[in-house]
């Protein structure tokens, strides 16, 4: 009797060792609501990662597995989604696919539990600061703030710039302030700054105000739906200064929505699928053979979220979340599609920004800005 | 004054969107009793057909944009019907709460139905009118808000001619007033309420459509912001009241905004619903509603 219970032990442990365990990634992401659009490039980036990660072989001899979980776009879901993949489904790290509000809930989170996190597309620097297990593969609105403020000095040659703020919205709040300390240092002057409430549609009264304050330049610091209405209510207001904003206008939506109205405008950007990087030729080849579509910023940076990790993994060996952290911590020129990543003292990616521009509704690169 | 001239121009036409969706909001609590939480996704809904519809007809013409505007209209009209017949009429002559609760469910499932079958991302709606703007000295307004004025006006008068002196707004009268009394002196019910129905989500679609063309990005969530205002402006104006949910929703659309054109745009909507409570204490049925004593 007892070896026959010694027998099935074998047995059971001998077909767990067959086929290992999946490693288990937790990707939380606003799938549905207004901010789907970041949900859904970061996550088909995210998922095309890991299916190239199975394909050649898995990590650690162990397929992956990416569980997403949809944050709906509500303040709070991103919290419960983060709760489910780290209590329920023991994720081993999580990747944010949203913007930086809710990745925000979820840092300390994951901090408290010991799990690395990787954002993808959250810029906000409050996200990395809360504590050493959390990472981004993008840059920081400092720099992008910086960037930004350099550029409109030197290239626009604006003195007077009026910022337009979505109030509630970390990230838009977060790159006024920077784009303000760094624009008002260099000598300009910030003659107005409105705000509207974020998934506001009506802007015509602060860009009344903006057009009595008389700018040469209008910095829309929040997404890319609300910039382009913005961008539509100007012109019909008689605005004709140009407008300029952060990576989040790097969205073919700006365009479609946009229209003519968004013409000559200006944003940062984190990529570019023109770049002659033959590794970013072969990611732009690869994910068009797969989706049938050129693969845009927020897949770019989906992808490179997932990446990172993979090669934290690989090189701590384990997926222990401290050793995958010090792993993480201690990346160095790893070839992202979005650009060589070195993961920073402030763990945030440090790395070139683009300046594009919008010209017959198509986004032209206009030069690449190395962080400090 | 010319930015003050502008401020007041985009809050008319801000408030005429409202207006709009009030009127609905009012027209069915005035004969039903009921606030249907269902109107704004309805409001959504004609919008999408609008967008759907936009392609079969070319763009910037003012046949092609009526034609879209009736056809988004009567296809609302056909959903406000069967939403009243399958979710409304078999809870009627129970308890009003139960009706409010499935109101609310069908707004709910109007939202994720939405999300399933147009998808959650915004898109851009297309030009249906032709777009210019006209430049009065420094106050600017484009043809759209001029469109949506308009449009506002005609519906609001073709409601209350309807309403006050056709054989059918009589009806709805009497409904309103005692439906028992009603169905005695032969008037058909379920006929007039189902009228009420169409009638109330020809003007949510009517909304939807001049709402997109002004802000011209639409997604299957777009109806909860504007309904909620719609809401608060028929509550404003005096619910079950048509020119008081006009006037509600001229008012609200003003004073949002030039608290948004000043240093308080912050404390929009703290500043709109304190004056909505303020109203309210002072004249409880709202602007132009009147107190009506319940008989015990």
């Amino acid at each position: 009797m007892r070896r026959l219970a010694a027998l099935a032990f074998l047995a059971l442990t001998a077909c767990a060792f067959g086929a290992p365990e999946p490693i288990k990634l937790g990707m939380f992401a606003s799938l549905t609501g207004k901010q789907a659009y970041f949900g859904e490039t970061n996550s088909r980036g995210a998922s095309f990662a890991v299916e190239e990660i199975n394909a050649a072989g898995g990590l650690l001899g162990r397929k992956v597995e990416l569980l997403i979980e949809d944050t709906r776009s509500t303040p709070g879901e991103a919290a419960t989604s983060a709760k489910k993949l780290l209590h329920r489904d023991h994720v081993v790290a999580l990747v944010s696919g949203t913007a930086s509000s809710p990745a925000l809930e979820v840092a300390p989170l994951c901090q408290a539990a010991g799990v690395p996190l990787v954002a993808a597309t959250a810029t906000n620097p409050r996200v990395t600061e809360t504590g050493d297990f959390i990472f981004r593969a993008c840059f920081a609105d400092p720099f992008q703030g910086t960037v930004l403020a350099r550029f409109a000095k030197d290239r626009l040659h604006a003195r007077r710039v009026a910022v337009v703020i979505a109030n509630g919205s970390a990230y838009s709040v977060g790159l006024a302030k920077y784009f303000r300390e760094r624009f008002t240092a260099d000598g300009g002057e910030i003659v107005a700054e409105p705000k509207y409430s974020e998934g506001e549609k009506d802007f015509r009264a602060q860009l009344t105000a903006i057009r009595a304050a008389k700018p040469d330049a209008v910095f829309a610091s929040g997404d890319y739906l609300e910039s382009a209405l913005l961008c539509v209510q100007a012109r019909a207001l008689g605005l004709t200064m140009p407008f300029f904003g952060g990576d989040t206008w790097d969205a073919t939506a700006l365009v479609e929505l946009g229209g003519k109205a968004v013409e000559g405008g200006y944003f940062t950007a984190h990529f570019s699928p023109e770049a002659r990087d033959p590794a970013v030729q072969s990611f732009v080849a690869r994910f068009e053979k797969r989706f049938g579509l050129k693969p845009d910023t927020g897949m770019s940076l989906g992808y490179d979220a997932v990446m990172l990790l993979a090669d934290a993994i690989k090189r701590a060996g384990t997926t222990d979340g401290r050793a995958m952290r010090d792993a993480l911590a201690a990346t160095k020129d790893f070839a992202g599609v979005t650009g060589r990543i070195t993961i920073d003292a402030q763990r945030n990616a440090a790395k070139s920004a683009a300046i594009f521009t919008i010209r017959d509704g198509k986004f032209v690169y206009l030069e690449s800005v190395d962080p400090r | 004054m010319t930015e003050f001239l502008q401020q007041l121009l985009n809050g008319i036409s801000l408030g005429a969107i409202f207006a709009l969706i009030a009127l609905g909001y009012t027209m069915v609590y005035g004969v039903l009793r009921f606030i249907n939480f269902a109107h704004a996704d309805v409001f959504m809904v004609g919008s999408f057909v609008g967008y759907y519809a936009g392609k079969l007809v070319p763009e910037h013409s003012i046949w092609g944009g009526l034609f879209v505007l009736a056809l988004a209209m009567i296809a609302c009209a056909v959903l406000g019907v069967v939403i009243e017949r399958l979710a409304y009429r078999p809870l009627r002559g129970g308890p009003t709460l139960n009706v409010l609760i499935t109101a609310i469910g069908v707004s709910l499932l109007l939202e994720n139905l939405g999300q399933f079958v147009f998808g959650a991302t915004p898109r851009p709606f297309p030009e249906l009118f032709p777009v210019t703007t006209y430049d009065f000295g420094g106050v600017f307004i484009s043809s759209n808000q001029l469109v949506v004025i308009g449009v506002t006006l005609l519906l609001l008068f073709a409601l209350r001619f309807i309403v006050m002196r056709t054989k059918i707004g009589t009806a709805m009268r009497a409904v309103s007033m005692n439906k028992q009394a009603a169905s005695l002196v032969g008037i058909n019910n379920d006929l007039v309420i189902s009228f009420t129905f169409a009638l109330g989500s020809a003007l949510a679609a009517a909304g939807g459509i001049l709402y997109a063309l002004n802000y011209p990005s639409i997604d299957p969530l777009m109806g909860v912001l504007p309904g909620l205002k719609a809401f608060v402006a028929a509550v404003l104006g005096g619910i079950g009241n048509i020119p008081g949910a006009a006037l509600g929703g001229m008012l609200l659309g003003i004073v949002e905004t030039f608290v948004n054109g000043s240093e308080w745009s912050t404390y929009k909507d703290a500043i709109a619903f304190a004056l909505l409570i303020l109203i309210l204490l002072f004249r409880p049925a709202g602007l132009l509603g009147r107190y009506v004593k319940e008989k015990v």
